[in-house]
């Protein structure tokens, strides 16, 4: 795909090899996905996996092709176009003791699903007291480029924020996808896992066994102590581009990748910007009421005095996604745009 | 009244179960100017035949779904009577911790997994819940109950689709009253035939008398025979009445809701009356049984409204509890 070609970034994982001097096991983010559901099949007979084309030739972007030849139909299960329906019938399941994972192959068809999300499974453990447990993953991925336009491009992790009862999961690295991935279908919760498709070709170090990454762990990708930028999914990257760009004009950037939005590590965020007086948030969302608003909130209700100056958040503006070429460029913010941002950060 | 092949075991429950849902439901009306029920009470009086006749065929291991019309179907299905009058005076002893109220009734125990509130929410996950218990080889079945406005719903057609495609053991319980809050059906449906909806998907689908408790046991027994067997879901639609207003304690003929005589006209066909009369012709109780029966439910449910009133309110500890 041409887009993947586009952004190719290897780094993370080539330094790490060098740096470890043994070999690291290599997979790529899809890979990683791929791997967590073999494993975690094979492991528990209550997994299964549902959702609309994921026994098809491609197997949703390669993620899961040719499971259902290792694991049958009835485990890797092929669905009407019914999001809404289907999403209360993986619910349903779960009340029952499976662990249905649901996936979107984009993240635009989770709106038709938003009733038995917002309204059943984010509130079935609480209006019973607890007594009725929803342990139901819904995995969809968000597009960019190549002309996906408005309803195949879409980053609504805020909408799902919003909601008490729903976990939400964005993770960057191949690491973290297989990780978090094995711990949202073991815990007895919804998640609302987004992966990102400019994603799926990162190459990162993943261990062969099962493991698992926490929910609200966030981890420090670089150190630094001008800044603190916080970076959603996959603009964790584009921070880490801007990082290497602003280090070489003597501004050192501290890079956190939250991993799980909710719940949120808010002390991670806090912890560095009072050390480094200054917060950027750059989301793959819409800035308005998105993720970087609460961030941004939530560091200014706990930790006004530190700030230097003004926090800022990068993220989509007021607008819905364009098709053509010349204006995605412009819709799109990348390095580029948090180098501008920070640069002026530090002269205010 | 249909009732053939049901045994005087049956037949008690049946009629026991159909009071204990009516004397309930006055209670709650007699209560609830007190206004120490703090939550919203959907009344299914005049409704009660169905909750029973379609409960009095499931095991406690089947799995059952209920709306926000629910307090038949968790009487009918021997959920605990404190539990409940608590849950609706929102004490922790509650069946849902005083967390749901009287729109949120569940009972794990004996497999009522949760009532939704969203018409036509529920729908998809009882099928979801018969999709895991055939994944699982419990055989356990899988109950729903909706009104009418749920077929208008885009998740009773999916769902309806998603049964018969994988042939699961769900039985979908139409309670037709005629009534989405104050639209009548002829606002909301061009045709008068609930009980077809399935056939296009291959579901069969059967027009019942739902003041008829043993019209109502003998087409549920036949839906759950078929689910057991595997032969898939199926639909019954039972036509009924709500006697009292979509919401509250109150009717809603003086509001101009619905007409009176629409309202008398079925005060005629109350199902406990024609039961109680069938019961008497057939000699398989006595009027003092009857009364003794009365007296006896009685005495539960003024137990049940001590014990939820002697309860706790959930502390406020509680308030963040339970949202994972």
């Amino acid at each position: 795909m041409p887009w993947t070609k586009v952004y190719p970034d290897r780094t993370e994982f080539e330094n790490a090899r060098k740096e470890s001097g043994k070999p690291l096991r290599g997979l790529t983010y899809r890979e990683a996905i791929k791997e967590a559901f073999t494993q975690i099949l094979e492991e528990d007979s209550r997994v299964f996996l549902i959702g609309e084309g994921i026994d098809d030739a491609g197997g949703v972007f390669g993620t899961t092709k040719d499971l259902h030849k290792r694991f049958g139909r009835s485990r890797i299960i092929d669905i009407p176009i019914a999001e809404n329906a289907t999403t209360g019938i993986a619910i349903g399941a779960a009340i029952t003791g499976m662990r249905p994972v649901f996936i979107h192959m984009r993240m635009d068809f989770l709106p038709m699903s938003m009733d038995q999300i917002i309204n059943h499974a984010a509130k079935w453990s609480y209006m019973f007291g607890g007594t009725v447990k929803i342990p139901l993953t819904i995995r969809s991925i968000i597009g960019r480029g190549w002309g996906s336009a408005s309803q195949h491009s879409q980053s609504l992790q805020a909408l799902f924020m919003h909601v008490p009862g729903l976990r939400v999961a964005m993770p960057a690295t191949p690491y973290d996808v297989k990780g978090l991935l094995i711990s949202s279908v073991k815990e007895n919760t919804p998640v609302i896992f987004i992966e990102h498709r400019w994603l799926y070709e990162h190459v990162g170090y993943v261990p062969e066994d099962m493991y698992t990454v926490p929910f609200g762990k966030g981890v420090v990708r670089r150190i630094g102590r001008d800044v603190t930028l916080v970076g959603i999914s996959y603009m964790m990257f584009e921070s880490l581009k801007a990082q290497e760009v602003l280090q070489k004009h003597g501004v050192s950037v501290e890079v956190i990748d939250l991993r799980t939005l909710t719940p949120l590590d808010e002390d991670l965020i806090l912890e560095s910007v009072k050390k480094t007086g200054r917060l950027v948030v750059a989301d793959t969302g819409w800035s308005n009421c998105g993720v970087a608003a609460e961030i941004v909130s939530r560091v200014s209700e706990k930790a006004f005095k530190y700030l230097k100056s003004p926090a800022a958040r990068i993220g989509l503006p007021e607008s819905h996604t364009p098709a053509s070429s010349a204006l995605e460029k412009e819709f799109y913010p990348d390095y580029k745009d948090i180098v501008d941002v920070i640069s002026k950060k530090v002269k205010e | 009244m249909k009732m053939q092949g049901i045994d005087r075991k049956t037949f008690i429950w049946l009629f026991e179960t159909m009071l204990k849902i009516r004397m309930v439901e006055e209670k709650i009306i007699e209560l609830y100017p007190d206004q120490e029920i703090k939550c919203p009470v959907h009344l299914c009086i005049g409704q009660e035949a169905i909750a029973a006749g379609v409960c009095a065929n499931l095991k406690k291991t089947d799995y059952v779904f209920s709306n926000h019309r629910g307090h038949g179907h968790y009487i009918a299905n021997g959920g605990d009577l404190n539990e409940f009058m608590a849950e609706l005076y929102g004490r922790v002893t509650g069946c849902s911790k005083g967390k749901g109220g009287s729109m949120h009734l569940a009972d794990t125990k004996n497999g009522f997994m949760g009532s939704s509130a969203i018409v036509g929410g529920g729908i998809p996950i009882a099928v979801g819940a018969a999709m895991g218990s055939v994944m699982q080889e419990q055989k356990r079945i899988s109950v729903v109950f909706f009104g009418d406005g749920a077929t208008d719903e885009g998740t009773f057609n999916e769902s309806l689709n998603f049964a018969a495609l994988k042939k699961l053991p769900v039985v979908f319980v139409c309670e037709n009253n005629f009534y989405a809050t104050n639209s009548p059906a002829s606002a909301r449906q061009a045709l008068d035939n609930i009980y077809k909806k399935g056939l296009p998907y291959g579901i069969p689908g059967i027009k019942i008398d739902g003041n008829d408790v043993g019209e109502v046991f003998e087409a549920a027994r036949v839906a759950v025979e078929r689910a057991k067997n595997n032969k898939g879901p199926s639909l019954l639609e039972c036509r009924t009445y709500r006697w009292k207003g979509h919401v509250g304690p109150d009717c809603d003929f003086e509001t101009g809701c619905r007409p009176r005589g629409e309202l008398d006209r079925w005060l005629k066909k109350c199902p406990i009356e024609r039961f109680r009369k069938s019961i008497l012709k057939e000699g398989i109780l006595s009027i003092r049984d009857i009364g003794d029966i009365k007296e006896s439910l009685g005495r539960e449910i003024e137990k049940a409204v001590s014990f939820a009133k002697s309860s706790s309110f959930p502390k406020k500890e509680g308030l963040l509890e339970d949202v994972y």
